[in-house]
């Protein structure tokens, strides 16, 4: 019962977020700062964790594949498959329900909380728009241009680490790269990651819309944030990834 | 004008308050009063529309708010200013920004004539120069002040101030209760203002609505309120010690 109660407050709460923006010239400036906020403010930890998980994929890849009648381009071709198909889109989106998530929760729950909302819709503005509107649009432009980066990082990592580790040769690897490359598989990665994006932002957004209470609750409501968002994203991922690729 | 008639609102099956009808007049201070949790908040949430009436009316000037379409609120909601209790200024804007923020909405003008605006609005709150600096760098009684100019920045016909002097001291108390005060007589606008503090109550108190465990008590006015023998009223006015003492002398 209470699933279903939460449910329809969310649906109500995206239906207050699609509704035409008061002032598109507001909205659209707040697009270009969550943009940054989101966007920018992660390259620093999508760079860090691309490279090492290509890296770590490469050497483990190679060490399952210890056997001589297995040819070393493998190896490159597996951990492009991975990175592209799952690791990058599904693993940074996981990242981001984290680190974006979190933010994205406790700042429109302390707005909550110190009354800001209830300022807006005082002032006749659409808060759930204003506020969540911008997040969700933003997170859908830079999320994908994140997954790229990510998936170019993380081959790079990889083949990094046949100089570091010695597990094949670096031509071999940069050759199992190239080859049977299906470009639908970017697009795929890519149409998950912004519905992950949209689960990121518009249900963070809503655990910090629905607070009543104090700091306590902006604690909870961010862990809430990146717990249900994480959740989310691994259902979809199966879901998509039946509908895609199946 | 603003009229509540009839007006009650419950949470979870409980009417927090019940069937309140009160008239706030145009051009003077009017005081909603009570103890902590006796509905004060609850009343005007539901006079400006945070919270939606479950019985009853709320009237603008013979407008029926309660019943009014989306749209027809937000050409309202341009008539209204209020002041939070913390203040409610938008962290991530500057001074400017946050009393700029209601004319951007509303205004087509260009950034000259609403920085003058904002200046005019400053200045009238005696913190002209501020513009720059964030609300996290701003005092108490600053961020009150900010919070009015914000709230007069689109020169509203109504002005709502939920319990504006709390957690200040006396004499800032004071200052923004003459402020409030000065800016209803000067634009001549409706005011009502949320308060437990005796000193508002008697420096300000033009038209008072005591409530009591949710019902409208007693009604008056600053020079009436010391002579009322209604016994709630009195029981809530004399825990103050120095109006106590006074009645005494009397």
């Amino acid at each position: 019962m209470r699933i279903i109660r939460y449910l329809g407050q969310y649906l109500q709460f995206m239906f207050e977020v699609l509704r035409k923006p008061d002032k598109g010239k507001m909205f659209r400036k707040q697009v270009f700062i969550e943009m940054d906020h989101i966007g920018l403010n992660s390259f620093g930890i999508v760079f860090i964790i691309s490279i090492f998980m290509g890296a770590v994929l490469a050497i483990q890849t190679a060490a399952q594949t210890d056997n001589p009648l297995y040819p070393g381009y493998l190896i490159g071709f597996a951990v492009r498959e991975s990175t592209i198909l799952e690791f990058s889109p599904t693993i940074v989106s996981l990242i981001l329900a984290g680190k974006v998530g979190s933010r994205i929760a406790s700042e429109v729950g302390t707005m909550r909380v110190t009354e800001q909302i209830d300022a807006l819709e005082i002032m006749g503005v659409n808060p759930a728009n204003y506020l969540v509107g911008p997040k969700i649009i933003a997170a859908s432009i830079v999320n994908p241009a994140l997954i790229i980066v990510s998936i170019f990082l993380s081959l790079v990592g990889g083949w990094g680490s046949t100089y570091i580790a010695d597990v094949v040769a670096p031509n071999e690897f940069l050759s199992g790269l190239q080859m049977w490359f299906v470009p639908y598989e970017i697009f795929y990665a890519l149409i998950k990651t912004v519905v992950f994006a949209i689960i990121i932002t518009s249900v963070s957004g809503f655990q910090g819309y629905i607070i009543k209470g104090g700091a306590l609750d902006v604690g909870r409501a961010s862990t809430k944030a990146v717990v249900n968002s994480s959740i989310l994203i691994i259902l979809f991922n199966l879901l998509l990834t039946n509908l895609l690729l199946v | 004008m603003i009229e509540a008639r009839v007006v009650t609102k419950q949470f979870e099956g409980t009417d927090v308050i019940k069937d309140i009808s009160a008239k706030f007049e145009r051009g003077i201070t009017n005081l909603i009063i009570g103890q902590s949790g006796s509905g004060k908040t609850v009343l005007m949430k539901c006079l400006v529309g945070l919270h939606e009436v479950d019985e009853g009316s709320v009237y603008f000037e013979d407008n029926n708010f309660t019943y009014m379409t989306r749209d027809q609120r937000k050409d309202l909601r341009k008539q209204m200013g209020m002041l939070f209790q913390g203040g409610a200024l938008f962290d991530s804007l500057n001074v400017e920004q946050n009393v700029r923020f209601p004319l951007d909405l509303y205004w087509e003008s260009p950034y000259k004539e609403k920085l003058e605006r904002v200046n005019f609005c400053l200045e009238k709150v005696d913190l002209a120069g501020v513009n720059d600096k964030m609300p996290g760098e701003l005092s108490g009684g600053m961020v009150k002040r900010v919070a009015i100019a914000r709230a007069i920045a689109l020169n509203p016909k109504f002005l709502f101030c939920d319990e504006p002097t709390s957690g200040l001291d006396p004499k800032t108390a004071k200052r923004i209760d003459k402020l409030i005060y000065d800016l209803t007589c000067e634009f001549n606008m409706t005011t009502i203002m949320n308060s437990h503090d005796m000193n508002s109550v008697l420096e300000i108190g033009y038209n008072i609505a005591f409530i009591y465990r949710g019902k409208l008590w007693w009604t008056g006015t600053k020079d009436e309120i010391l002579e009322s023998d209604n016994k709630e009223l009195n029981d809530f006015i004399y825990t103050n010690e120095m109006i106590k003492r006074f009645k005494k002398k009397k």
